[in-house]
């Protein structure tokens, strides 16, 4: 018990020794290892984010919203209603006044309502808002309602969430391609970085391959030299990424659109997947570096 | 104690290094390997440190047969067997007590072993004064000393040296010569691979000569060669 314990205190203090002693080289694989979290970090939001959005936009897709023009009569809102209605793919129509919409806006922008109490005039329009039984029914609901008169705008979100979904895609390919290629530019750095530390001390390991040191006993330092490597950069980078969003969003919510944070997943929901998932890749590509090293440099 | 059994050993397709080798080396004796360079010694002490596996034939060290052992147990059987170079190999960054230590840290010793057993070696080899010495400050003979201690800092039944004097004036030589037969006189079974006629001839203890790969001589007290 004591023996292993001794043996396993000598490993860990030679792994430091081996980082000290390569510190240029040890400085430039925790850079790797962070810049590549970092990277993955934002790839990482970036897609959660377009995901998030996506889904809330794709909650309004089988949502048509009609707006009507000002100047239409009661009796004529009544009848688009109808006409609507009528139709085949509409699953409910609802009715809802400019009045309304002002009221429903002011609870949306929550704090900021009160901006909205000084307008000397309501400038929302008169709306119907349109359940489809199908989003396959979307385009000819469309065209019917175009059809009619009094109508100032139709919106549904058909596209924008379509342009959504191929941009998630667009990042999540990209992302998974960059963020390999780093992974495999920092596997190589930290190899490259052990490599000095075997070289370094090829008569140390002669020696103690003579003496009869378990081969687990030599490989240990340079195992726990990779590990702490890619550990310190996983911590770098969680730090870099936390905070950076953090500040992101802090910004976004302060200075400009106040719906745009609605969209944004909060920083807090992040935080422990976050750091899971760095320091697990952070130690998994420190140890993969130092055994691909020691494959190639140490005979033991 | 030692045996090799019609040992073979070929690197390359068709180059034997050994050709049938058949030697039994008892417990505590004191053997000589001689012969020119490429007759087989350093391949003979590479088998028996397990540096290289044999094409054929078998090896017993210790009672235990080696031929076949796996990679795991291989630091095991090396603990066993003590290895003194012609070249010292010691840590230069390293004090001499430190050098020696370093064998005792690496199988997992106490620190309170290790403060006990090193300077017991390093009396035996007559190196008390330098403990705290680095070896770019030792003469030949003393460096190959501080190899010596370390060697045997771990009791191994077996202590293996490759050409210790090699690198040595004569006079130094005999220092080291005379530690030894000091720690074969204590029990330890000691292989020496040598060049150095003048030590085997005086010595008078076994002679094994290799020649192409074979064993050419095989004698109690033997001599370098015949022609003196």
């Amino acid at each position: 018990m004591t023996m292993r314990f001794r043996m396993l205190n000598y490993i860990i203090k030679q792994g430091f020794v081996g980082i000290w002693r390569n510190r240029m080289m040890s400085f430039a694989s925790i850079g790797s290892v962070t810049s590549m979290l970092v990277i993955l970090g934002v790839i990482l939001i970036l897609a959660l984010n377009i995901n998030n959005m996506t889904n809330v936009a794709k909650d309004q897709f089988d949502e048509i919203q009609v707006y009507l023009e000002d100047d239409v009569s009661q009796e004529q809102i009544e009848k688009i209603g109808e006409a609507i209605k009528e139709n085949e793919g509409v699953l409910s129509v609802i009715f809802q006044s400019k009045e309304r919409a002002l009221e429903n806006m002011q609870k949306q922008w929550g704090e900021e309502g009160y901006l909205l109490e000084g307008l000397e005039e309501n400038p929302l329009p008169n709306s119907y808002i349109i359940q489809l039984k199908d989003i396959k029914y979307a385009n000819s609901v469309v065209d019917h309602i175009q059809g009619l008169v009094g109508i100032e705008e139709i919106k549904y979100y058909r596209d924008i969430v379509e342009k959504m979904i191929s941009i998630a895609n667009f990042v999540r390919i990209g992302g998974i391609i960059v963020t390999s290629i780093l992974l495999f530019i920092s596997i190589f750095i930290i190899s490259n970085t052990i490599k000095l530390t075997v070289a370094a001390r090829k008569r140390e390991i002669n020696i103690m391959k003579y003496v009869g040191a378990t081969n687990g006993f030599i490989r240990g330092p340079f195992i726990v030299e990779g590990i702490i490597l890619g550990f310190l950069g996983s911590v770098l980078a969680i730090l870099i990424v936390n905070f950076g969003y953090q500040y992101i969003v802090d910004i976004l919510n302060k200075k400009l659109y106040i719906f745009f944070t609605v969209y944004m997943i909060p920083y807090k929901v992040l935080y422990d997947d976050i750091i899971m998932i760095f320091t697990s890749i952070g130690v998994g590509i420190g140890t993969l570096g130092s055994i691909v090293s020691l494959k190639k440099y140490l005979n033991v | 104690m030692i045996e090799f059994m019609d040992v073979s050993k070929e690197y390359t397709k068709g180059v034997k290094a050994l050709k049938d080798i058949n030697i039994h080396i008892d417990k505590g004796e004191f053997v000589f390997i001689v012969g020119s360079s490429g007759a087989g010694k350093s391949t003979l002490i590479k088998l028996l440190l397990k540096e290289e596996e044999p094409t054929d034939g078998k090896i017993i060290l210790n009672n235990m047969d080696i031929t076949n052992i796996s990679n795991r147990k291989i630091p095991y059987i090396r603990r066993s067997v003590g290895v003194v170079f012609q070249d010292f190999r010691l840590l230069p960054n390293k004090t001499v007590f430190e050098n020696v230590a370093f064998a005792m840290e690496i199988i997992g010793a106490s620190s309170r072993e290790i403060r006990r057993r090193v300077p017991i070696v390093l009396s035996m080899v007559g190196l008390s004064h330098k403990a705290n010495n680095y070896p770019n400050e030792l003469s030949g003979g003393e460096q190959q000393r501080v190899s010596i201690a370390r060697a045997i800092v771990n009791n191994p039944n077996v202590l293996i040296a490759d050409e210790p004097t090699g690198n040595l004036d004569p006079d130094t030589a005999w220092e080291i010569m005379k530690i030894l037969r000091e720690i074969n006189r204590r029990g330890t079974t000691i292989v020496m691979a040598t060049h150095a006629r003048d030590i085997v001839n005086i010595m008078k203890r076994r002679v094994i000569a290799l020649e192409k790969g074979t064993v050419v001589r095989d004698e109690r007290k033997g001599v370098y060669d015949y022609e003196i």
